[in-house]
């Protein structure tokens, strides 16, 4: 009823009968092609922001990352990442085009999105078929099925990544050895992540400085801390994103690890630093967690959200099997994203001082 | 620098007409002058068909305590009194005076010079504004002797005065200010006076360093008015955004300024209370702004309350071409016209012609959860959820997520990427609530 109410407002009301309108004709000032005025609501101006300029942004931010996953894996890291932005978008456009046979959304830049987050989530040794079928998850279950851009519970890119992690363990687990623009790409060698040489892998830990930069096995673009905190702080600057989410998991899973360390220094051996600087946590912090449709809508929720993700991922990575734990944390936070947005609200303006 | 806490946007401000001297509209050959324009009840005529009229003489008697005086703004002969379409979209009841001359009441003081000095008491100055029909000219047109008499048991401390104009496009509070600014601040001396205070604080925002410089100067000629530059912020004019930027307290949900002993009035306001009080003069004119990407002259033009529209537009070089959409108001809250038929009232502060390119809305697409709505809403609603909410008629859920603190600023649409009408669902909505909440105290 609203709308059919809505639709009348915006009908643009044609004024050819009124007097007024015909003494200004008589007068010349207005011309024969001006007959219609819209009548509609306050406000009469719009920002300008769209859907596209949030995704445009978040795509600029990934730009370093982006670079940095080209120079340390090289052609595998420019094959994954376009198989998948490439799949993620002509999977979008063939469901709305031929299974809900509506109009396509591929121009508002949230495939693509999606589609180059999902291979920042993958070894770049990865086959192109396994890539395509991990679009297909992140595109088709995590995002198309329940209704589009704006209707997922689930982060599509992580279900993709986790769906493949548990499907193809191998594959999904063994991570190309950092040579700067490495021309090899299935054949590729392959190094231990940082993290599995903690749960026991032999090899030698790298530096802190090399953690920072990026030099070390990984997912495409998880590796460079330095890269994905310079497309942090563009975020912020073009407020895209707000600081809640990923401060509060990063300052959690700092200040939770290095109460660990503190406790029994050697059962729990590496500094909070080291759990900072590697696995998907930068990336998980930065941009998967803060995905608008799937986090909470208030900064108060937010910070219980980032500090859910954040010992959820310390608990998986010490005590678990599994040596990394970032994507399961954020899915699982997805999920209580409804009951935080319903129990914790927004500051009220002249909100009642409790006596 | 000042300004309000919680929420806000930054519109770009195409103030095209500050700096432009205010010019005196023609008087039109008919005014057509609304009865039931302001906030409140209508208006009764105490004028017949025939009757001859002078300026300022009273042509509608306010029907209640919460209503207003409507007094002619032309001389002449009263035409009819039948409905005529104003702002809001409705025809209302309006007297129709064919204009001879300018004939003003003996009594009205037409002279220039300022006049400081006021002796009446504080309850003959009320009872001055009361019967010389003012109301608050930032828009809501609320009468102002009604702010001026608290409830029993509370007193107010101090006097806000909104000298912010934070709507883009609107200049005429600016040029007001810049024009008549002693006046203004002898209109504030004048309801310190009546309110009892000691303190008044005129906020303006930084954008109009002039006015800021001019009116700190003057007050440095009167006791216990101080001038606030603001930070440049929309909804900053808002009553509950003005108090919290200027004296840093908040209204507490669902009462009056009064809570916190603020009684706020804008810029015109006061200068209306200054020409009742000291020049004797009952509100019938005002300054309207009108204003447009493509109109040629810009103006602030003095107009005598129903002046068609039209007329001024007319003397700002007409409407243009590509014109739109034409709003009565700025363009964050103003209403948008059928017609510029309508006259000026004692809540019109400007006509924005808006072109056709910028006029219709975009397309609608999914709401992305980006949380642009609730960041920019300045009472901290969800609008988001305020919007579904009303789509799925849960009016209990909307009262509980406190949808009648909802100022309708128009912040949540502004900013939403995905052209969501949030404020249209959440304005429908409110109406329903509201309604409802009466009839429940009307039960009781």
């Amino acid at each position: 009823m609203v709308n059919q109410l809505l639709e009348k407002l915006y009908e643009p009301v044609r004024l050819k009968n009124s007097t007024n309108f015909k003494n200004l004709l008589a007068a010349g000032k207005l011309s024969n092609s001006m007959n219609k005025l819209i009548i509609s609501p306050s406000p009469h101006v719009h920002s300008g922001d769209s859907v596209w300029k949030n995704m445009r942004d978040v795509l600029i931010a990934l730009v370093p990352a982006y670079l940095a996953g080209l120079y340390f894996f090289g052609l595998g890291a420019l094959i994954i990442s376009f198989t998948a932005m490439l799949s993620c978008v002509v999977f979008e456009y063939l469901i709305q085009r031929y299974l809900i046979k509506g109009s396509t959304s591929i121009t508002d830049g949230s495939a693509l999105l999606t589609g180059l987050l999902l291979s920042f989530n993958l070894p770049s040794n990865l086959p192109v078929w396994i890539v395509i079928i991990g679009s297909l998850i992140a595109i088709g279950v995590a995002k198309m099925s329940f209704g589009g851009l704006g209707n997922n519970p689930f982060n599509p890119a992580l279900v993709g990544r986790v769906f493949l992690l548990i499907s193809f363990p191998a594959q999904m687990t063994s991570w190309p050895k950092p040579i700067p623009f490495n021309p090899a790409y299935l054949d590729a060698v392959t190094a231990a992540t940082p993290l599995a040489i903690l749960k026991g892998q032999f090899s030698e830990i790298p530096s802190t400085l090399n953690l920072f930069l990026g030099n070390m096995g990984g997912s495409m673009g998880e590796v460079s801390a330095l890269a994905l905190l310079i497309g942090f702080v563009y975020l912020l600057i073009r407020k895209t994103i707000s600081w809640h989410i990923p401060i509060s998991i990063l300052l959690t899973v700092f200040i939770f690890t290095g109460i660990l360390h503190l406790v029994n220094p050697e059962l729990f051996s590496v500094s909070p630093l080291f759990h900072l600087l590697t696995g998907g946590l930068m990336l998980g912090a930065i941009f998967m967690a803060t995905d608008y449709v799937t986090s909470p809508m208030n900064p108060r929720g937010m910070l219980i959200f980032g500090f859910g993700i954040g010992i959820i991922t310390v608990v998986i990575r010490v005590f678990g099997s599994y040596p990394e734990g970032v994507s399961f944390a954020i899915l699982i936070m997805n999920a209580f994203t409804p009951l935080i947005n319903t129990l914790v609200k927004p500051k009220r303006f002249g909100e009642a001082k409790k006596a | 620098m000042k300004t309000f806490k919680m929420g806000g946007i930054h519109p770009k401000e195409y103030k095209f007409s500050a700096g432009i001297q205010i010019q005196t509209a023609s008087i039109p050959q008919q005014a057509i002058i609304p009865l039931g324009h302001y906030l409140g009840g209508p208006s009764l005529p105490v004028v017949q068909k025939g009757d001859k009229v002078k300026v300022g003489q009273m042509i509608g008697q306010a029907s209640g305590f919460v209503s207003a005086n409507v007094h002619a703004s032309v001389s002449g002969v009263v035409n009819r009194i039948d409905v005529h379409l104003d702002a809001s979209g409705y025809k209302v009841p309006s007297v129709f005076i064919d204009v001879h001359g300018d004939e003003w009441l003996e009594t009205i003081d037409k002279s220039a010079e300022i006049k400081r000095e006021c002796t009446l008491s504080s309850a003959e100055i009320i009872k001055r504004i009361s019967d010389y029909g003012i109301v608050g000219l930032g828009g809501a047109t609320f009468p102002t002797h009604v702010k001026l008499l608290p409830p029993p048991g509370k007193k107010a401390t101090i006097l806000i005065v909104n000298g912010v104009e934070c709507e883009p496009y609107l200049t005429c509070d600016h040029q007001l200010m810049i024009e008549k600014g002693e006046e203004i601040l002898v209109g504030v001396t004048i309801l310190m006076k009546a309110i009892d205070v000691k303190r008044a604080i005129v906020g303006i925002e930084n954008n109009k360093k002039d006015a800021i410089s001019l009116m700190q100067k003057l007050a440095k000629t009167f006791v216990g008015i101080e001038i606030l530059p603001l930070q440049v912020q929309y909804p900053q004019g808002g009553e509950k955004q003005l108090i919290d930027a200027a004296i840093g307290r908040q209204v507490p949900t669902g009462t009056l300024p009064i809570e916190v002993g603020a009684v706020v009035q804008n810029v015109a306001t006061l200068f209306a209370v200054y020409e009742a009080v000291q020049k004797n003069k009952p509100l019938f004119e005002r300054i309207v702004t009108i204003t447009g990407k493509s109109l040629k002259n810009h103006g602030n033009f003095l107009a005598r309350l129903g002046t068609p529209l039209a007329n001024i537009v007319e003397q700002a070089g007409g409407v243009p071409e590509d014109t739109g959409k034409i709003v009565a108001g700025g363009p964050m809250m103003g209403r948008a016209l059928s017609s510029l038929e309508v006259t000026v009232a004692k809540g019109t502060s400007g006509v924005l012609l808006i072109p056709a390119l910028e006029a219709a809305r975009k397309n609608m697409q999914n709401c992305i959860r980006c949380t642009k709505c609730v960041v920019a809403c300045p009472m901290g609603l969800e609008p988001f959820l305020l919007m579904s909410q009303s789509e799925r008629s849960m009016w209990t859920e909307m009262e509980n997520e406190r949808v009648m603190d909802c100022i309708e600023c128009g912040c949540c649409s502004f900013a939403c990427p995905s052209n969501r009408p949030l404020l249209d669902h959440i304005r429908y909505g409110k109406s329903i609530v509201g309604k409802i909440i009466r009839t429940r105290q009307a039960k009781k």
